[in-house]
């Protein structure tokens, strides 16, 4: 029997490190098992092995993929009856929130999402109101539900372990008749930089770029970092509305978040002021996004960030 | 096509928001309709235009859960252009939790449905603006064995089926289901209309139907504190961030920036 499940979809040839902080976190909950999609290759089975997973489940169906959500939540429900687990822990991405959603109400489970923390017996840490607010939340049910944001935990392994036993679960067959279907699927094109929700460094662009964001990537580039956006800027398609941090995109919680020429209205509030450290680059000495910066700049981001670019080169050799 | 555009008043983010009282639940004082919801609105009216508008038996039904403050984002809508509203409402409901709130919203829709003009389409708003969790859709949608699409960008409706193009995460996808369905919106998916003077004389005379727990069929148990199956223990207002140092830029403020961040361990 296990005592929490981490539900990992289609990960590819490797795990993510959200994935890994998952399963960190379900080891200080008890015997952690996992429920999988997609292809199960040996590398990816090793590491779950050695991050305490002693069970992984399979479904019976391999196309859950094309449909939205809901036959996963029917199949990871039919996994946590298998596995007796009371926790199961999935990403904080909108499928994996879905996901909790549509499970929640199969399990009559109580489901919490945007978790940072988690503690031994289940209650959650989480902040709301745009950061405004810390809360701690429990389910008063018999099993939880957690979407846990990433970034929040070490992912550590527990050493050499044996690689998990693995079980079928059967899909219910009324699952895929009541779902959406996904008629047709592009992948958009990768960028070599970090995943914007995931990295450590954010630097983000906004109106004040005036339609040119070289200066911005560049500096990302010297950091390792992702690059981020205001509304204004993907709205002039100036850059891709996957980069629009705040309200209505991404919500970031790096380390460092640098913020050039966006002037640090509510909605992009919402969406990294609880970065650890922040800095502003902006030209407008009244823009509210100083009464936030750790660091304020009241200067040209044409000036600011290409210079800054090359010291960091030059400091890095 | 009969559609409904769940609307919820929610505390204005331009001011400080606050949770008070017993159960931790939200201030909602100072509430407007929130402004995601507008763009499920516009959805609907455009909809049910392109379909022929209410002559063609079209119905656009804005429908809000919560206390007596709440029928203002009823009103707001149908200023905005919905035809009419329903107001759920009951002491039973304060502090409902998402399975709560979606427990009483389904049996609404179904109330709705029940006049043997059974609802085609739910739509709502990617999030509310307060508790921000995108978790209503797909649990009303379990609730109602209907299929969910979630997050929207464009939306069309021929027959008995919803298509509807999705832009969020890794792919760009296309994403077909039958109706009855569940549609939440982004706010990519267009440019909501404002009241105008026209408008808000018409809203004067639409109807808002208000319906308690009994009216749906639900017990107080089931709802507010008491149905949830979450609770919120603790709820401590973050320090606000307090700004730091501030320079202006005399040439070298890329470099000050720079040894900022060696100091501070991030390079
Ligand atoms: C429903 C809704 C959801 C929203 N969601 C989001 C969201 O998720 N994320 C988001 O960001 N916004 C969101 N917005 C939009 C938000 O309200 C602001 O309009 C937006 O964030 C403004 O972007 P900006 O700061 O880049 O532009 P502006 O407010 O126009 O600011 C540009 C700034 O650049 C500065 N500047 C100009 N030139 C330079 C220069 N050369 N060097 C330095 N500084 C310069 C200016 O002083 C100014 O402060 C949302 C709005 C709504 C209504």
């Amino acid at each position: 029997m296990a005592n929490a499940l981490v539900f990992i979809d289609n990960p590819g040839a490797a795990l993510k490190k959200s994935s890994l902080e998952l399963l960190t976190i379900a080891r200080s909950l008890g015997e952690t098992a996992v429920a999988f999609t997609g292809e199960l290759n040996d590398d990816v089975a090793a590491t779950l092995g050695a991050y305490g997973a002693t069970t992984v489940y399979l479904p019976s169906e391999e196309d859950l993929d094309n449909y939205l959500v809901g036959p996963k939540a029917a199949y990871l429900a039919a996994a946590v009856a298998s596995s007796g687990a009371t926790a199961v822990l999935l990403d904080n991405s909108p499928e994996g929130k879905e996901i909790a959603g549509r499970l929640g109400i199969k399990l009559n489970a109580g489901v919490i999402t945007d978790v940072v923390g988690v503690e031994a017996d289940g209650t959650a840490h989480k902040s709301v109101l745009a950061g405004s607010y810390n809360t701690t939340a429990k389910a008063t049910t018999p099993v939880t539900v957690l979407s846990v944001k990433a970034n929040n935990v070490e992912p550590s392994p527990v050493g050499a372990a044996a690689a998990p036993a693995t079980a079928t679960i059967e899909v219910p067959a009324g699952a895929i008749a009541n779902s959406a279907r996904i008629a047709a699927r592009t992948e958009k094109p990768v960028s070599g930089r970090p995943d914007l929700s995931e990295a450590r460094i954010v630097v983000a662009g906004g109106r004040g770029v005036d339609g040119d964001f070289a200066p911005v990537e560049e500096l990302a580039d010297a950091l390792g970092a992702a690059v981020g956006a205001s509304r204004a800027a993907t709205d002039a398609g100036w850059i891709g509305h996957d980069a629009q941090v705040g309200q209505t995109g991404v919500t970031v919680s790096p380390q460092l978040y640098i913020s050039a020429g966006i002037s640090g209205a509510i909605q992009q509030k919402a969406g990294m002021q609880t970065s650890k450290v922040i800095v502003a680059i902006n030209k407008d000495a009244e823009s509210p996004v100083f009464e936030i910066a750790d660091y304020g700049i009241i200067g040209d981001l044409f000036k600011v960030l290409p210079q800054a670019t090359a010291e960091i080169k030059k400091r890095k050799g | 096509m009969k559609i409904v555009v769940l609307v919820k008043h929610v505390p204005d983010a331009q001011f400080d928001r606050h949770i008070t009282g017993s159960g931790n639940t939200t201030d909602r004082d100072e509430s407007i309709l929130s402004e995601l919801d507008e763009y499920a609105l516009e959805a609907a009216l455009q909809l049910a235009e392109e379909h022929g508008g209410p002559k063609a038996g079209n119905e656009v039904i804005a429908l809000s859960m919560g206390p007596s403050g709440a029928v203002n984002a009823v009103k707001k809508s149908l200023q905005i252009g919905a035809y009419s509203g329903v107001h759920l409402s009951d002491d039973a409901l304060a502090g409902s939790d998402a399975a709560a709130t979606s427990l009483a919203l389904a049996a609404a829709i179904r109330h709705i449905s029940a006049d043997g003009r059974p609802v085609d389409l739910v739509l709502t708003g990617m999030a509310s603006t307060d508790g921000e969790t995108s978790l209503i859709p797909a649990q009303l949608a379990e609730r109602l064995s209907y299929p969910q699409v979630t997050f929207a960008s464009s939306l069309e409706v021929a027959g008995n089926q919803v298509t509807a193009r999705r832009d969020a995460g890794a792919f760009s996808e296309t994403v077909e289901a039958q109706l009855p369905a569940v549609v939440s919106v982004t706010d990519q998916i267009n440019e909501p209309r404002y009241p105008n003077f026209k408008g808000i004389l018409a809203a004067k005379k639409k109807k808002i139907a208000s319906l308690s727990l009994s009216d749906i069929g639900v017990d107080a148990s089931q709802v507010g504190l008491a149905g949830s199956w979450t609770v919120v223990e603790s709820a401590e207002a973050r320090p606000p961030r307090t700004a730091g140092t501030i320079i202006t830029d005399d040439g070298d403020a890329g470099i000050k920036l720079v040894d900022f961040l060696a100091a501070q361990k991030l390079l």
